[in-house]
């Protein structure tokens, strides 16, 4: 249990390491001369270019940029903002509330909405199977800007439950706020967790331990607890690493289309002008989030099933 | 159908078999024939030029000149959806081609060059994987620009893992059948086998998640227009059109950004319903 | 006559419309006393495991039933569900072919052995001590560390075992066995096969053992039916049936076991009948040696020659040879 930790472990750092080179190095790969590039084609004068110079060690051989780059990373130094003129630590951690905020709600409503739909549709079959699935079918098609179009057009300009736009403060006014772009950011990932669930349900119902659990006189609704249930989750369990990846870019889709000052629009509005240390310093603490959710989903499978922890760490 | 040579009765055959089979999925079918005869043919079909400004007819609503109303800078709304179906049908279809060209070729390589190469290429895979392929798109346009080439590019790389990993657990699973061995033992190339033997088996499934996969792309793509990195105004685009209709909403009009939204969701339905379709086909033809 | 424990008469289930030529059961009767252990017998597609489980009322999803199952005098088939269920946990336990596919592979030993006895309103603890005392009366060694431990740390042997024990948990007066024996190697089927004659003399359990081998059920069984195509073709005691069968297609059977001292074993010719072949008169004529031309359209009915039981319109005839 331990050594797979460890080799986990050192295969996310190993992910780091190529993707922080990778997303350091596209500065690089652009265009045109990097100091030009990060003031953002902008003319500036000798003494500013200078001084981008050395802000960003540009004098440096490549590598050594990087090692310096990389350590003021560990020391949560990212740089300061072209755009901004502020540390862009200081940014992302001011919009930081705002964007887990809005994740949060969304992937509350993704798990709720999502495995109940699901397990309705494989426990009821016949008409409610159908509607399940014809409406996740539709979910999964929309992307997340064109439901937030449409959920203000109806919600918001119609019939004036919710708000469009703004980020709210205090927590009622902020989840009156958050419930249009949250709903917006789910709908896609509900449609999928959805048809994955009703999937794997149905897979398990047809398990000969099921009928054999009913063939001892224990009622159904208990079958389905105790043997349906948790033997259904290891397919949702992998899906819901997919969806988490999805709602941590996603977001800046929702953010912009609301208007919310938080992460995902930080990136959005750094990309046009350029400001490269944002977008550098939002990438990487992407793919971190994405890759360590990914460990716990990992982590979580032996809780789920007791044979794989007899496979890998187990007296074998 | 028996008159015709055999290739192309294996050709045919699976559309036929795909619109007799079902109403919805000759629906589908049909929806995405019209699409593409739309793209391609929006130049003669569509009654304005999409991009011919009319300050006088803004917001005009459903008309008998503008079926579908004009925006706010009074431009068709439905001549601009034509024209749209190119962009949005075509960075798509790069999209789809380039990944799954690139990702068979490394499955298949993985798969039966073995051993130190698969591990290289299955590391590489799942590096590619723990980012997602919206945000690798917004970095390569950080770093060369807005414009479809950019967004493409990533896309293209960063779906090429998935298809990747489904040729090479198919090619895998191929290996182990005997004909493979039997080829082998009398001297056939690993180039020959893959190619004439190895492939079309693994083709049809990777068609079906391909057609899936065009789905997304097309989701993706029309989200990074919607943030205005891809294709460029005043050019056509679904995506680009939803952003510019938000502006519409608040002065009370809905169709300028709920229209392009539409047809979004409709194409991807429908992409996602052949797919599936052929997927099921495969499944069958296996049992 | 006192009544028997298992009375199951003119028993037809049929499948959902269009599903299947022919009804998967046909008019089927058995029965078994009080303490008797009954074999039922026939090649994969007669029917013996739908006969089996339709003692619990368990039917094949939308099936039709008509006739009737008695189970203690009371009819199965138009039992309410609550007391189904109490059936299925006290008075019929039912042991099935692959105790790995039949056990949750994700739960532990302990839970699967007291699942029926907690539905019955048994405490968790006293349950487990029960369930303790059962795993040591199949044979487990070490049943208490046994309880927490995982189906896929035994072997197939073994978890036939712990199934055995969780059927007996309720104290059934009747056990079904469904094949029990066939995913086994030869040694672990003969312990088995130890372990449930001793346990059904141990409490004076009735038993319905299916299974397709004919020389497994004459060796424990006291009577065997025979069944083709959803049809029971003979009944005898075991001993009669293995030296003195009357149906061509027992006989049939019998010749094609394969023995140490007889000669090179004979199949049956022809293959068996599917579910989607319609049947006029006898189901067995196609295959028949002895078949005449009034076999095709006459269905036999059960007649009784000397000690058996037999449906075939050539019996007589067939018994003076």
């Amino acid at each position: 249990m331990v050594r797979f930790l460890l080799r986990r472990i050192a295969g996310i750092i190993a992910t780091l390491v190529v993707t922080s080179f990778a997303v350091f190095g596209s500065v690089h790969l652009a265009p045109g001369d990097p100091a030009s590039f990060l003031l953002g084609g902008r003319s500036a004068s000798p003494a500013a270019v200078a001084a981008i110079r050395a802000q960003y060690n540009l004098d440096d051989p490549f590598l050594v940029q990087y090692a310096k780059w990389v350590g003021g990373v560990l020391t949560g130094d990212f740089g300061r903002s072209v755009q901004f003129r502020q540390d862009v630590a200081g940014l992302i951690t001011a919009r930081l509330p705002t964007t887990l905020w809005l994740v949060g709600y969304a992937a509350l409503l993704i798990v709720v909405v999502g495995l109940l739909l699901g397990a309705l549709a494989a426990l009821r079959p016949g008409v409610v199977d159908r509607l399940v699935l014809l409406g996740t079918g539709i979910a999964t098609a929309t992307p997340s800007f064109v439901a937030a179009m449409g959920l203000i057009s109806l919600f918001s300009l119609q019939l004036g439950w919710f708000p469009a736009f703004g980020n709210g403060s205090g927590v009622g006014d902020r989840i009156w706020h958050l419930t249009l772009p949250a709903a917006a950011l789910a709908l896609t990932f509900a449609g999928l967790l959805a048809r994955v669930t009703r999937a794997s349900m149905l897979e398990e119902l047809g398990r000969e331990h099921v009928e054999v659990s009913r063939s001892r006189g224990v009622p159904g609704r208990d079958v389905v607890r105790r043997h349906v249930w948790r033997n259904a989750l290891g397919p949702i369990a992998t899906v819901t690493g997919t969806v988490v990846a999805g709602l941590l870019v996603a977001t800046s889709i929702v953010e912009t289309a609301f208007g919310l000052s938080g992460v995902g629009q930080l990136l959005v509005g750094s990309v046009t002008v350029k400001d490269f240390p944002v977008v550098q310093a939002v990438s990487l603490l992407v793919v971190l989030a994405f890759v360590s959710v990914n460990l716990l989903v990992d982590l979580l499978y032996p809780l789920i099933d007791p044979r794989l922890t007899h496979a890998k760490g187990g007296a074998s | 159908m028996t008159a015709l040579p055999i290739h192309r009765r294996k050709i045919l055959a699976p559309l036929t078999r795909l619109a007799g089979g079902d109403k919805l999925v000759t629906a589908a079918l049909a929806v995405l024939v019209v699409l593409i005869i739309a793209a391609v043919f929006a130049p003669l079909i569509a009654p304005h030029d999409p991009e011919a400004i009319d300050l006088s007819a803004t917001l005009s609503g459903l008309t008998p000149d503008h079926l579908l109303g004009t925006d706010q800078s009074g431009r068709d709304i439905l001549s601009r959806m034509l024209y749209g179906a190119q962009t949005g049908l075509l960075g798509p279809l790069l999209v789809v081609v380039i990944s799954t060209v690139l990702g068979t070729l490394l499955g298949v390589s993985a798969a039966w060059l073995g051993g130190a190469v698969d591990a290289l290429l299955s590391r590489m895979m799942d590096l590619v994987f723990s980012f997602p392929a919206l945000l690798l798109a917004i970095t390569l346009v950080a770093v060369f620009g807005v414009g479809l080439t950019a967004p493409v590019i990533a896309m293209s790389v960063a779906y090429a893992p998935y298809v990747g990993r489904l040729a090479r657990s198919v090619a895998l699973q191929e290996m182990t059948r005997p004909y493979i061995q039997a080829y082998r033992v009398q001297g056939w190339s690993g180039w020959a086998i893959c190619l004439r033997h190895l492939l079309p088996n693994i083709v049809p499934l990777i068609l079906a998640q391909s057609a899936i996969n065009f789905g997304y792309a097309l989701m993706d793509l029309a989200a990074l227009s919607f943030l205005g990195f891809g294709v460029q105004p005043p050019a056509a685009d679904w995506g680009a059109m939803v952003n510019e209709g938000a502006g519409a909403m608040l002065q009370g009009a809905m169709l300028p950004a709920l229209a392009p939204g539409a047809i979004i969701v409709i194409t991807v339905v429908a992409f996602s319903m052949v797919g599936e379709a052929i997927a099921d086909r495969v499944a069958l033809r296996e049992n | 006559m006192p009544r028997h424990l298992l009375e199951v008469e003119n028993l037809t289930v049929r499948l959902a419309a269009g599903k299947a030529a022919r009804p998967i059961l046909d008019g089927v009767s058995l029965h078994v006393a009080q303490g008797e252990t009954v074999g039922l017998v026939g090649e994969s597609g007669s029917g013996k495991s739908v006969t089996c489980r339709s003692v619990l009322g368990l039917f094949p999803e939308g099936a039709e039933a008509d006739g009737s199952l008695r189970v203690d005098g009371n009819d199965v088939l138009t039992m309410p569900s609550a007391r189904l269920r109490e059936l299925r946990r006290r008075d019929v336990s039912m042991i099935f072919q692959d105790p790995r596919a039949s056990i949750n592979p994700i739960r532990r030993i302990g839970d699967y052995v007291t699942e029926g006895m907690r539905a019955g309103g048994v405490s968790r603890d006293l349950a487990l001590k029960r369930a303790e005392e059962l795993l040591e009366s199949v044979g487990i060694r070490d049943s208490h560390a046994a309880l927490r431990r995982y189906p896929h740390e035994f072997s197939g042997g073994m978890l036939q075992r712990v199934m055995i024990a969780g059927a007996l948990a309720g104290e059934p007066r009747l056990l079904l066995a469904d094949e029990p024996t066939t995913a086994l190697d030869v040694t672990t089927q003969a312990e088995v096969i130890s372990i449930l004659t001793g346990l059904r003399t141990e409490r004076a359990m009735a038993m319905l053992f299916v299974t397709h081998d004919l020389e497994l059920a004459a060796a424990i069984c006291d009577r065997i039916y025979v069944m083709y195509a959803g049809r029971i073709v003979e009944v005898q005691s075991a001993e009669g049936l293995f030296n003195r069968p009357r149906h061509p297609y027992t006989m049939g059977l019998l010749a094609a076991t394969p023995r140490l001292d007889a000669d090179r074993p004979r199949g049956v010719p022809g293959r068996p009948v599917s579910l989607a072949d319609a049947l006029t008169g006898c189901a067995f004529a196609a295959r028949c040696a002895h078949a005449r031309p009034r076999c095709g359209e006459q269905e036999p009915v059960p007649q009784v020659i000397d000690d058996a039981q037999v449906a075939c319109l050539r019996a007589e005839e067939l018994f003076d040879e």
